[in-house]
């Protein structure tokens, strides 16, 4: 009745670009599960959904980050008389700080090829040297914030300053919040070991913590390097 | 010594997921290269911004495309998105995620700055700006 | 100690509001204790309260929307009635409370009706027309859903406990700047919009992953359902737009908490860019409201014409090129703003491109009718309403699309029409036609079809009689939001927009005695075989209601109408396909994550509104702790044995046999 109902087992349209063997089993998608994310075999396995589903969860937190480069660079002009980025911003600090963070990512990275091959001292000092580093750029943060603040250029001072302070500050929101789920995945290392959850759950964090340093290039050269520039 | 139990899925991966099973030798020289480049490249923004290796108004231009070619550093060799087939879905989610960001990035500022030119004559603008 | 919470915040002196609040706890109280008494509740705390079951999740979702429904509908007919009386005078509302009404009924009826809605169905019906058994992450999909209740909870508890909004729905500055909205009214608002987006956008990722990652084996992307694709579009603006949403009430919360000056008048502020912004968000939204039900209408006529859906591969390009160009025509929003000609140009050349993917669907459906043994059951007429309603929404849309014709209606009464329009008669129409369509998959019982009519006849007259008006008195210039008017040309239309108001009262009635109704008479309508409408996706191949595993075995997907498929081969050989070996399933263990997660946001919102500081610490903490101890435990799944899945789908299969017994092959 219908030219859609075609006999079973052909592919008009020859869709399947990596057909399953025969006899492939269908299940839903544990640990260990063989199956394709392109649909022919079934549901993926749960180390890709999740990984996927965190990567998704990245793209829309880099996408709430572009409304505030947005504004940023809206209001970057709108300095209502007060100071502007070529009075306030020293390259020094920024560049400890970039230092700081990209040198985390690495550890970061470090303790995942740990985690890998389950060897408990190195993931623990990887993730360990990953959040000190990250306690060192967030403190740079604060005291430059303080210092602004000290100075009277808060973020009340302009639209320029209001921009910067919840650009910047968001970023480190970002960090802080890294640092609060670090500690968690450290304990939770340390009690439960490299259960495949916990393993999924530090491929998630390396993921964000690599995404937080790739928002701070962004950061760095349009707030602090353009800004400094004439 | 494979540092993945097994690959658990054929044709798929995951973000940050290496493409091949290596060595933890290979897997540290991965992120040893990464890290080097991009410490070079930041290093390289820094030095931009503070010399006059490039003519004075195309800085800003120069510096940005350092930092795009940075983050594709970081990309590949920190969250080992490539361009192979397997990762398809990881890329054309990237890159929608990139064309939003490109359309809101430069939508907004379009939008603004026209509007700007239109309704705030550039002495209003300049008067704006000195109230505080 | 509590913030600028003092008993001032009671509305005694305002008779209206005050009995309004009071009825409401009065019914919830009712409700409360008739739960209690009846010893429901560790029946609903174990089976719906901390339920991941995406189905149960959907159904709350769906009921959550209704109940919403009802609320931002009393609105509307308040502002009706008032605009039908106060004819130079000043009504029965004064003007600060007419501002709060006008706002709550577009804040609740886009983020507490539509929204819920539209994601309540898809939450019941992906899963199943992937043939899979649940969504990608089912714990998180429970705490979308009370992060979406711990927002709606707020925005009535401004009902009661201070103010809602006084600056529309989208609360545009300097209006809603501290300056200018001292009171919590904005601080309601921003918190309830903030909660309840952080859902949405985990729904967002919860589906697009589902979609992506998930699918029945065989089902490759131009296998999957209509509804699958608009689901998967819909789901896809929801990442890319909400964060935008969150970053600008973000915003506005910083000048409003902080004394930023993000978009206030002084210090260099620009209330432009927070309009600029709001809309990005904003355009997308529209078409997360209405893609789903794109797939809806398509599902539903595609099923009661008995034919496959006519163009499917131009439908699937059609929806995902409205994905991408909704957030290319943002600035049609706001054409008169100022910018320059150029600008204008552009985004209105865009929007009228938007309409042409839109056609595209529009004469897909119409060919899909055509030379089909049409059954006109109730959701095909409202399929039929929608057609012919968007088509007129969708015109004066792209009437508006035009800059120069936009600046004489912009802000008008046609623009009002214009929107209710496409929501109405796109969306709710829609949603409506979904609920009747999925209503025996989720509950095992059809919805009475005659009642159902009469709602659906109800609702389209009165749908006209309310909207046509005032496209007229839009183009006599009378601007919305009115409180009161003197112009005795608009009198007419106004009186007969709140008669049309008046029959889709009458239209809810006939809904809500349609569900009534249909309870009582459950065994009538019982839907014994799972596949009431001679369906052709894969939802209609497990029973009605689906065991919480969804499918014994995941479906084999041959086709690109995957039940169709399995269907007619069922009924060219006479049997159904072999009894497959039955193995344990694993599903994901109910958790209160969800429910606890939203009670520490409703504090910490609750105190973010009065400035109750420390409460607000506990809240952040509260739901910091929900999450390392969900973290922390260490078996998420049970077994649902081998011989249990094998009995449930025995009896399944003897049900299909005999359907099969009794149907022959359609010619």
């Amino acid at each position: 009745m219908s030219d859609v109902a075609v006999s079973p087992g052909t592919d008009p349209y020859r869709l399947g670009h990596h057909p399953h063997p025969p006899g492939h089993s269908h299940g839903h998608g544990h640990d260990g599960d063989e199956a394709t994310g392109h649909g022919e075999g079934g549901p993926a396995s749960k180390r890709i959904v999740v990984a996927y589903g965190f990567w998704i969860f990245l793209l829309s937190d880099i996408i709430m980050f572009s409304a505030f480069f947005a504004t940023y660079a809206v209001l970057v002009d709108a300095t209502a008389g007060g100071p502007t980025g070529q009075d306030l911003f020293g390259l020094t600090r920024v560049a400890i700080e970039t230092a700081a963070l990209l040198t985390s990512s690495f550890a970061c990275g470090l303790a995942m090829i740990a985690s890998q091959v389950r060897n408990h001292l190195w993931t623990q000092i990887g993730l360990l040297a990953t959040g000190l580093l990250g306690l060192v750029f967030l403190a740079l943060e604060l005291q430059e914030f303080a210092i602004m603040i000290a100075e009277g250029a808060g973020p009340a001072r302009s639209a320029f300053l209001s921009a910067f302070f919840a650009l910047v500050g968001l970023h480190g929101l970002h960090v802080f919040s890294g640092l609060l789920w670090l500690g968690t995945m450290m304990a939770q290392v340390a009690v439960k070991g490299f259960h495949p959850r916990i393993l999924r759950r530090l491929m998630c964090f390396s993921l964000f913590w690599h995404a937080l340093d790739i928002i701070w290039v962004a950061l760095f050269t349009v707030v602090y390097l353009i800004g400094t520039t004439s | 010594m494979s540092p993945h139990p097994a690959p658990l899925d054929q044709h798929d991966l995951a973000p940050g997921d290496e493409q091949i099973s290596e060595t933890i030798a290979s897997g540290v020289r991965g992120y040893l290269v990464g890290f080097i480049l991009a410490v070079l490249l930041t290093a390289i923004s820094f030095y931009v911004a503070k010399s006059d290796l490039l003519w004075g108004p195309g800085i800003a231009m120069g510096l940005v495309v350092l930092a795009i070619a940075q983050m594709g550093v970081h990309l590949v060799f920190f969250l080992h998105i490539t361009t192979s087939p397997d990762s398809t879905n990881n890329v054309l989610a990237l890159a929608f995620g990139v064309l939003i960001v490109f359309l809101v990035l430069a939508g907004s500022l379009w939008i603004m700055a026209n509007l700007a030119h239109n309704v705030m004559p550039d002495q209003m603008q300049q008067m704006m700006n000195m109230q505080g | 100690m509590l913030g600028k919470l003092t008993w001032a915040a009671i509305p005694f002196d305002q008779p209206i509001p005050l009995a309004a609040s009071g009825l409401m706890i009065v019914v919830m109280l009712v409700v409360l204790v008739w739960v209690v008494a009846k010893g429901y509740v560790p029946y609903l705390w174990r089976e719906w309260i901390t339920s991941v079951d995406h189905k149960r999740i959907g159904v709350m979702y769906t009921l959550m929307a209704m109940v919403m429904l009802l609320r931002g509908f009393v609105d509307a007919l308040m502002m009706r009635t008032q605009q039908a009386v106060a004819f130079q005078s000043q009504g029965y509302l004064p003007p600060d409370h007419y501002n709060q009404i006008f706002s709550a009924h577009g804040t609740i009826m886009i983020f507490f009706v539509a929204m819920p809605f539209v994601i309540g169905l898809m939450n019941v019906v992906v899963p199943l027309q992937l043939g899979v058994r649940d969504v990608a992450f089912p714990t998180l999909n429970s705490v979308s859903f009370w992060l979406a209740a711990s927002g709606m909870l707020l925005i009535n508890v401004s009902l009661v406990v201070g103010e809602f909004s006084q600056a529309g729905w989208l609360a545009y500055p300097p209006l809603s700047e501290l300056q200018y909205s001292p009171g919590v009214g904005v601080d309601y608002y921003i918190w309830a919009l903030q909660i309840s987006g952080a859902g949405t956008l985990m729904t967002g990722i919860n589906l697009v992953t589902t979609i992506l990652k998930m699918r029945a084996p065989g089902m490759s992307y131009l296998r999957m359902p209509m509804f699958c694709w608009t689901s998967l579009a819909s789901n896809l603006l929801i990442v890319a737009a909400f964060p935008i949403l969150t970053a600008t009430l973000a915003m506005l919360a910083l000048d409003r908490y902080l004394g930023f000056h993000f978009f206030t008048n002084e210090a260099g502020g620009n209330m432009m860019m927070y309009v600029n912004l709001i809309w990005i968000w904003g355009h997308p939204e529209v078409y997360i409201l209405i893609l789903p039900v794109f797939g809806v209408f398509s599902e539903v006529i595609s099923t009661f014409s008995s034919k496959p859906l006519f163009g499917y591969r131009s439908m699937v390009l059609a929806t995902m090129s409205i994905c991408v160009l909704s957030f290319l025509v943002w600035l049609h929003h706001f054409f008169t703003m100022g910018a320059g000609a150029n600008v204008n140009a552009v985004f209105g050349i865009a929007t009228m491109i938007i309409a042409v993917p839109t056609g595209v669907k529009v004469f897909n459906w119409l060919f899909t009718m055509y030379g089909g043994r049409v059954r006109f059951t109730s959701p095909v007429l409202w399929t039929i309403g929608f057609m012919v309603t968007f088509v007129i929404g969708g015109m004066t849309g792209v009437l508006m699309a035009v800059p120069p014709a936009d600046f004489l209606v912009h802000n008008s009464l046609f623009l009002v029409a214009h929107f209710h329009n496409v929501i109405i008669g796109g969306v709710l129409f829609g949603a409506f036609a979904g609920y009747t369509y999925w209503f025996p998959k989720a509950f095992g019982f059809t919805l009475d079809e005659r009642l159902g009519k009469l709602a659906f006849w109800l609702w389209i007259i009165g749908f006209y009689l309310a909207f046509m008006p005032l496209y007229v008195v839009g183009l006599l210039g009378m601007t919305r939001r009115m409180q009161h008017y003197d112009v005795p040309q608009w009198r007419p239309w106004l009186l007969l927009a709140a008669v049309g108001a008046l029959f889709i009262l009458a239209g809810i009635v006939a809904q809500a005695a349609q569900l009534w109704v249909s309870i009582r008479d459950r065994g009538r309508l019982r839907d014994v075989f799972g596949d009431p409408w001679d369906g052709r996706s894969l939802e209609w191949a497990t029973t009605s209601p689906p065991p919480a595993f969804n499918f014994a075995v995941l479906p084999n997907v041959e086709d690109e109408e995957p039940y169709w498929g399995i269907k007619q081969r069922a009924l060219a050989e006479q049997r159904l396909i072999q009894e497959p070996d039955y193995e344990a399933i694993e599903m994901p263990r109910n958790s209160p994550t969800g429910v606890v997660t939203a009670f520490f946001t409703t504090i910490m919102g609750f105190a973010l509104i009065w400035h109750i500081w420390w409460m607000v610490l506990l809240g952040l903490v509260g739901a910091f702790a929900t999450f390392v101890v969900f973290a922390w435990r260490d078996v998420d799944e049970y077994e649902i044995p081998a011989e249990e899945v094998a009995r449930l789908d025995r009896e399944r299969r003897r049900l299909r046999e005999e359907a099969l017994a009794t149907l022959r092959q359609p010619a």
